[in-house]
């Protein structure tokens, strides 16, 4: 959704406003009175009326990180521009070398001093990004574990018009916590030159620094607080006062994810007929390269020993012919068609070229916001695809047997790719992608299944303008017969 | 060997084949497999906290999503049982008469709810009662491991005394137990009501007892939520559902654009501009707009011109949404319906066939059009004061949302051009005015044909999205086990939204406003 925000000045007289199509978008937006469509400053999603800050709270190696980045990944990946701000590294750059737990004992002034400037250089920083840079949604990543730091926040983001959300992680689980101080603490610049019993020892001592002055988020004295509390990796929430859209959306992610171990599995269709002939889109069947991908795909897959694994497809022949060769139960998902190539389905790039130079010359100027003339952008793709995501998060080990554009905006999602680079990943055909995650991040490993098929990547060509060649256009088309 | 693949003629699904026949596929199709196994929903709360009301809602909710899903009024089992309700006195904890009729209901209930989970294809099953202790608790879980149903809890929790005093007069004075009293007498006996439940009133404990539970705690009418133990798909949109409705007083205002020029030639589709009726109508909209003086009105519109230009008139600021885009007719976009009967007869029969499941080639079905238009629905939720510029088959899926109409009605409700549906949650279901704009139009509606033959059963029913009204509660006419014989009873009516409003027809008289057309429930209490 998208928000045209009319302004105050109309026409003289009170006839409706004559409308132009974006030629990019394909919106129609109000147009200035020589015809061209007004430059209205298009909110790419509009969820909040102010900027939200986001505020962690919890003591160390409670996942407060882990969050942090997940949720500002999902955010940026649905149009919320969302950035992070990790107290904690702005210490690192000002403490160029840790030395020990001391630094975090409460009774440690010079450590105290040097930990608020941080936090207000991150609020300063935060204040920057909502304000001037065009953010939307500010995570800021830190333990935030006393009131009267808290109310410093609560008080800093009044004064400059935001919400402020807080999400807090309690957890008192021994394992979940040594786990998390294994996986990403040990690692950590801080800890270079120790060893892992040091390490640990370390950060223990750490965690016993805040523990005594740590005031939890309470039902009653924080009541007119918006926020979620996070117990025990998610076994309970408590949620109060949801403010607005783009609060409660946050609640519904972080009340779907999860941490227990599993992979995801992504790969395309096996290379179909329109494939072979450099087509876009339609619906047709596979090649016969693409049974035997799909055969190579079942052996795979068998291979892999996976527990419990959920197949998904689209509903186009080609994905669920895959997945009958396959041989195992799948699921069929609408939402998992391919990009809807509008009136250049089924044309090769070289037809578009001739028939539509300009949508052509266009899509290549901006490929995530470029909509085919009755059919949909890439941004259309990730709208679409939200509910996919959203039940991925849920599901432990799974297949998703899609199409390239579906693919780029899945793998965008997992490896945190920006709306410039989605549209060209690389997502070859009879190539399958394991996604496991690790850390704060996800581990890709690439199969190939060496069954042949043909390249359908068009890198973007270096002259984008209108009024260029066809061969310019043409140039990084892929073969095809 | 990988099978072979055909497409199913009406909803365009490729499913494998058998002997040349195109087969009932295993699985559900469009989308995942939300609740396996069936689950009960069970309701916690004194009296008056809303427990009635948002069963009803929810399972208004799942069944439009495609969840069959039903509910079970303890209640009403107990009016049925105990034809006239003298007093506070028949909820005493030392009734010992009354505690066996009233645990005879329950079961009585839950054995329906055992039968439509297991017989008749249901999903889910909302136990509505106080359920206040754990004893009682603790039944219904046995009942739930015994058959293999999932339960989650919803508690409704709340002592602001001025919502209670509210709820109390908009829905339990006007209850068929309080028909001969008046207005105070009734309070006061429903306030003891609510004491005798008190005393005994064991509130899900997080911490110990229920930790292992499932369930979601409502404070306050929404303000805080405790959720405990979410164990699936089905339990996670419940939670998002509720943590997105609210009680505020609002309206909803449903319209279609403007006539257009594609309207009046009878082509389907397309993205054609306003025609002069429609831009006249548009002018009218701005005059009713204003008119109602609503605060902090949310004006949507799709991302189709025709829809744009009616909003444009209006003056006030507005969002577009794809998701609300009219249903997409693919090859048959922008053709008449003659000539779609001309160059695709087989689909036009088919439609006729199955309108709701129909899909057009390379174009969508009703089905797909209410997963598309699933998170308006959930915005419209949030909001207060909405007025969303769409579509007909676009306004015919949220009208069945908020009316509680099926999959085989959907297709059919009468929304024409120039028409304006004000929608008003009241009591436990949906006021609906037609205000009719004083614009002329073309009719663009077409009434299912009488001499369609229903399509055989190779279609499928049950999967993810087929909204099905919410079905009627079960009434029991017999008891077993009780002493008093039990008459008769004609069914106490029990419609939502009756079907009166789908009789909107086009005027062409002077009318600014159709007479108010009131859509309420007879009260439930328990």
């Amino acid at each position: 959704m998208s928000l045209v925000k009319n302004s105050s000045e109309q026409c003289g007289n009170n006839r409706p406003r004559e409308l132009t199509q974006n030629p990019l978008k394909k919106i129609w937006v109000p147009s200035c009175k020589n015809g061209l469509p007004r430059s209205t400053k298009q909110r790419k999603v509009c969820m909040t009326n102010c900027p939200t800050l986001i505020v962690t709270v919890g003591l160390p190696a409670r996942g407060k990180t882990y969050i942090s980045k997940k949720l500002t990944r999902y955010l940026n990946w649905i149009d919320v521009p969302t950035k992070e701000f990790n107290v904690g590294q702005y210490r690192r750059e000002c403490v160029k070398i840790y030395k020990s737990f001391e630094f975090f004992r409460p009774d440690n002034e010079e450590g105290l001093k040097i930990r608020k400037q941080c936090a207000l250089a991150a609020l300063n920083d935060v204040r920057q990004y909502l304000t001037d840079e065009g953010g939307q949604v500010a995570v800021f990543d830190a333990t935030n574990t006393t009131r009267e730091r808290r109310e410093t926040i609560f008080r800093f983001a009044e004064q400059n018009g935001f919400k402020v959300f807080f999400v807090e992680s309690v957890c008192e689980d021994p394992d979940v916590i040594a786990e998390n101080i294994v996986q990403v603490k040990l690692g950590s610049p801080d800890y270079t030159h120790c060893n892992t019993e040091e390490a640990v020892a370390d950060f223990m001592k750490r965690i016993k620094c805040y523990e005594n002055s740590y005031e939890p988020l309470d039902e009653e004295l924080d009541r007119e607080l918006s926020f979620i509390k996070i117990i025990d990796v998610g076994r309970r929430y408590l949620v109060n006062r949801v403010q607005d859209h783009i609060q409660s959306r946050i609640v519904y992610y972080l009340m779907n994810i999860h941490i227990t171990p599993r992979s995801i599995y992504l790969c395309r269709h096996g290379e179909s007929d329109l494939n072979v002939r450099g087509r876009i889109g339609g619906d047709s069947g596979l090649s016969a390269r693409g049974k035997e991908f799909a055969k190579s795909l079942g052996q795979f897959i068998q291979s892999q020993n996976i527990c419990d694994l959920k197949v998904w497809t689209s509903q186009m022949k080609r994905t669920i012919q895959t997945a009958e060769g396959v041989g195992v139960p799948y699921e069929q998902w609408k939402a998992l068609n391919e990009i809807d190539a509008g009136v250049c389905e089924e044309l090769m790039y070289e037809e578009i070229q001739q028939k539509y130079p300009q949508e052509f010359a266009l899509r290549d100027q901006d490929k995530y916001r470029y909509r085919y003339p009755k059919g949909e952008s890439y941004e259309d793709l990730v709208q679409r695809l939200e509910p996919v995501i959203m039940e991925l998060e849920r599901q432990e080990n799974v297949l998703v047997i899609c199409h390239q554009a579906v693919m780029r905006c899945l793998l965008a999602y997992f490896l945190d790719k920006p709306a410039e680079e989605l549209p060209y990943l690389k997502c070859s055909l009879h190539t399958v992608l394991k996604l496991t995650p690790v850390a704060y991040g996800c581990k890709v490993e690439s199969v190939c299944l060496k069954v042949e098929a043909v390249n359908t990547h068009r890198e973007r060509p270096t002259n984008v303008d209108v009024s260029r060649l066809a061969e310019e256009a043409l140039l990084t088309v892929p073969n095809h017969q | 060997m990988p099978r072979e693949l055909t497409q199913n003629r009406i909803q365009k699904i490729w499913i494998p084949s058998r002997d040349d026949k195109p087969s009932i596929p295993r699985k559900p199709v469009g989308g995942p497999h939300l609740a396996n196994p069936p689950t009960v929903i069970v309701m916690v709360g004194l009296p008056a906290r809303g427990k009635t009301y948002i069963s009803r809602k929810l399972t208004r909710y799942l069944n439009w999503i495609g969840i069959p899903t039903k509910v079970f009024n303890v209640g009403e089992y107990r009016r049925e049982a105990v034809k006239h309700y003298s007093s506070y006195d028949f909820f005493k904890s030392d009734n010992e008469d009354a505690f066996k009729i009233r645990q005879q209901c329950a079961l009585a209930a839950l054995r329906d709810v055992k039968i439509y989970l297991t017989e008749e294809e249901g999903q889910v099953a909302v136990f509505d009662a106080t359920n206040t202790t754990r004893e009682r608790r603790d039944m219904i879980l046995d009942f739930g491991a015994e058959n293999g149903f999932k339960v989650f809890f919803i508690e409704s929790v709340c002592d602001d005394p001025n919502v209670i005093a509210c709820n109390i007069l908009e829905v339990k004075i006007s209850c068929p137990d309080y028909q001969d009293c008046n207005k105070t007498d009734a309070m006061e006996d429903f306030m003891k009501r609510i004491e005798c439940y008190r005393l005994n009133y064991q509130p899900l404990d997080p911490d110990q007892y229920d930790r292992n539970m499932s369930f979601i705690k409502v404070i306050d009418v929404g303000r805080r939520f405790l959720v405990n133990r979410i164990q699936d798909h089905i339990q996670s949109r419940i939670v998002y559902y509720l943590m997105n409705i609210h009680v505020q007083p609002r309206s909803i205002y449903l319209c279609r654009h403007g006539e257009s020029q594609d309207n009046r030639q009878g082509r389907l589709g397309g993205d054609s501009g306003l025609s002069t009726q429609g831009q006249k109508f548009a002018v009218a909209l701005a005059n009713v707009v204003k008119e109602q003086n609503l605060k902090g009105l949310k004006v949507w519109t799709s991302q189709l011109r025709r829809s744009i230009q009616t909003a444009e008139a209006l003056n006030v600021p507005y969002e577009q949404w794809k998701a609300l885009n009219e249903i997409d007719a693919g090859v048959c976009e922008e053709m008449t319906y003659e000539e779609v009967r001309e160059r695709f007869p087989e689909e036009f029969i088919l439609r006729d066939q199955d309108k709701y499941y129909y899909r057009y080639p390379s174009g969508e079905s009703y089905q797909d059009l209410v997963q598309r238009v699933e998170p308006v629905i959930m915005e419209l939720e949030r909001h207060e004061n909405a007025l969303v510029i769409c579509h007909q088959a676009v306004m015919r899926c949220l009208l069945a949302y908020f009316l509680d109409k099926s999959a085989d009605e959907m297709p059919y409700l009468k929304c024409p051009l120039h028409t304006v549906l004000k929608l008003t949650p009241m009591a436990y279901g949906c006021k609906v005015e037609s205000i009719f704009l004083d614009v002329e139009a073309v009719n663009t509606h077409r009434d299912r044909p009488e001499e369609v033959k229903r399509g055989p059963s190779t279609l499928i029913r049950r999967n993810s999205v087929t909204p099905l009204t919410s079905p009627e509660p079960n009434k029991k006419s017999r008891m077993e086990g009780l002493d008093e014989s039990i008459r008769e009873m004609s069914p106490v009516p029990f419609t939502l939204c009756s079907t009166s409003h789908t009789t909107l027809t086009l005027s062409t008289q002077n009318l600014k406003k159709c007479p108010i057309e009131c859509h309420e429930t007879p009260q439930l209490c328990l």
